[in-house]
């Protein structure tokens, strides 16, 4: 199945419709800077494949709910990336300085892992590898992602971040195969561990501390990292509005920093659709 | 997975035999941790709060009371959903608890206000309430009769003056929430009411635990890799370590039982 595929079975029609959505995009793009003059190229789902417009006009109005064998293939394709972006900065002489290099080593071996884990579990269902571009190209970025070790940094928050999210949105999904459901939210807990390891090296605190990027020390274009259906400043849990109950112990934004927030597949998507150049290994 | 229906009359339909429900605690959680755990063996009130007393080793004798009066029923979490629920809000209770104690110890209080590590415990302190009161309300609103009770704890085994001794029950507080709540994920209904939700739920708050742990293991520990250091991780297939555990609900009341005096059963949780 590829990785293309996927996004086809995945995406409801939310993705698609939003022009609006797109500006909203443009204009973190601009806020951004030398990114800006890259806008006009259509970015992320809608940009990665001619298939997915034509697919578009199938999808029916309700989100679906994902087969654990496409949710499977969605944690493998975030893997893969993971596991790529920690090995080409790794390899790539005085990015990491010396003493930070035993973390990005286990964070990379975790990713190594999960990926051997996932394709293990897949078998001949599992994905191949997309191409990936670290500087964003696909979604029009230019970033100096192996040059400058703040912006690897950045970039290491980001999809640790994204990964904690997106494993989360997917716990639904899973919920009728207590095996797989075990597995991912054993994996979620360690994207969690990295993530908060990976935030307190750039100064943040180690858990998400607002709904978009710039609370949380990253450029506005990562703002659907912690934007979204349910953005990271999200004050309302099980029904219940918590906001304003916890004036004495921090406050509201206390409250948002107490629960971590899922993205939709399609959220997630669109974020990797940034680095992903095509899905079997030729540009396109 | 079971489709237990919530029962709101689950606590007065348990165990009318309370020596009964504690043998079947302890076959539950295993022997090994007999003794540790006021949890598992009631003791009468005066004992709970007397400060002086025992941790609760099990009474060897059977109680060969020729005329026993009827021993106060000790709260069961129920089954189903409501008793996860209850489960969960054990835990934080007892995690909020901590942290509660620990702001009037010496070693916070002598912390600089702007230091990295007050704000760690600081934020951790805030969002463990924060769990806490909203399990409480949440449970409150589906099971108001049903709510696990205001437990009580004892911290006796820290010393809240001591950097060390805080840090490490708190790294050790949060990386049993992470493994608590990673096996309890299986465990919930889905197709109960709400059920979703609450799978969705303990997603979110076992995340933010795990952040917690990572910034513990990074204070107790002070080695690069603590924050997700093999030994707290396993291996699934033989890959790894590189997942976090997923521990049942008796092995972590038996763990973190020894802090808690206040008497309680876990008979009927779901086990799959």
């Amino acid at each position: 199945m590829s990785f293309i595929k996927i996004l086809d079975k995945m995406s409801d029609n939310a993705s698609f419709d939003a022009k609006a959505s797109r500006r909203d995009v443009f204009k973190q793009f601009k806020s951004f800077g030398k990114g800006a003059a890259m806008a006009s190229i259509p970015f992320g789902l809608a940009g990665m494949s001619k298939s997915t417009k034509a697919a578009n006009a199938a999808f029916t109005t309700n989100a679906m709910q994902a087969s654990p064998t496409d949710v499977l293939n969605f944690a493998l394709t975030l893997e893969y990336l993971e596991k790529e972006f920690y090995q080409i900065g790794l390899d790539t002489d005085g990015l990491i300085p010396e003493e930070d290099r035993d973390v990005f080593g286990l964070i990379s071996k975790h990713e190594d892992d999960h990926v051997a884990f996932l394709l293990a579990a897949l078998g001949d269902d599992a994905v191949e590898k997309p191409t990936f571009d670290f500087t964003g190209g696909p979604g029009g970025l230019n970033l100096d992602t192996f040059e400058n070790y703040a912006t690897f940094m950045a970039l290491s928050q980001g999809f640790e971040d994204t990964g904690v999210r997106a494993y989360k949105g997917q716990a639904g999904a899973l919920a009728n195969d207590n095996t797989l459901l075990e597995y991912a939210l054993q994996i979620h807990s360690v994207e969690a561990r990295h993530a908060s390891k990976v935030r307190r090296m750039r100064g943040q605190k180690g858990w998400v501390t607002g709904g978009d990027a710039a609370s949380n020390g990253l450029p506005g274009v990562f703002d659907p990292i912690y934007a979204g259906e349910t953005p990271e400043s999200n004050l309302v849990q099980g029904g219940v509005d918590l906001s304003g109950m916890f004036d004495d112990f921090g406050g509201n934004q206390a409250i948002q920093e107490a629960f971590d927030e899922p993205l939709t597949m399609e959220e997630v998507l669109a974020i990797g659709g940034f680095f992903i150049v095509s899905d079997d290994g030729s540009d396109g | 997975m079971k489709k237990p229906v919530v029962k709101v009359d689950v606590v007065n339909a348990s165990s009318k035999d309370s020596k009964n429900s504690r043998r079947k605690f302890i076959k539950l959680s295993g022997l090994g941790i007999a003794g540790s755990s006021f949890l598992l063996y009631g003791c009468s009130e005066d004992d709970m709060f007397d400060p002086n007393a025992p941790v609760a080793g099990p009474d060897p004798q059977p109680e060969p009371e020729p005329e026993p009066e009827p021993e106060p029923e000790a709260f069961d979490l129920g089954s189903g959903n409501l008793g996860i629920l209850n489960y969960a809000y054990a835990l934080e209770q007892l995690e909020a608890e901590f942290y509660t104690r620990m702001t009037e110890g010496a070693y916070y209080t002598g912390l600089a206000d702007d230091s990295e590590e007050k704000q760690i415990l600081e934020d951790t302190w805030y969002h463990e309430v924060i769990h806490r009161e909203f399990f409480k309300t949440a449970i409150s609103a589906v099971a108001p009769d049903d709510i696990l009770p205001d437990l009580e704890f004892d911290f006796s085994s820290v010393n809240f003056d001591d950097r060390q001794s805080v840090l490490d029950t708190a790294l050790l507080l949060e990386d049993t929430g992470v493994s608590a709540y990673n096996g309890a994920g299986k465990l919930i209904d889905v197709d109960a009411e709400m059920g979703g939700t609450y799978l969705l739920l303990a997603g979110k708050i076992v995340s933010v635990e795990a952040r917690h742990a990572s910034a513990f293991a990074d204070l107790a520990l002070g080695t690069p890799t603590a924050f997700a250091r093999d030994e707290v991780l396993v291996s699934i297939s033989g890959v790894g370590p590189a997942f976090d555990k997923a521990t049942p609900p008796a092995d972590v009341l038996a763990a973190a039982g020894g802090f808690i005096t206040t008497e309680f059963t876990a008979n009927q949780l779901p086990t799959e």
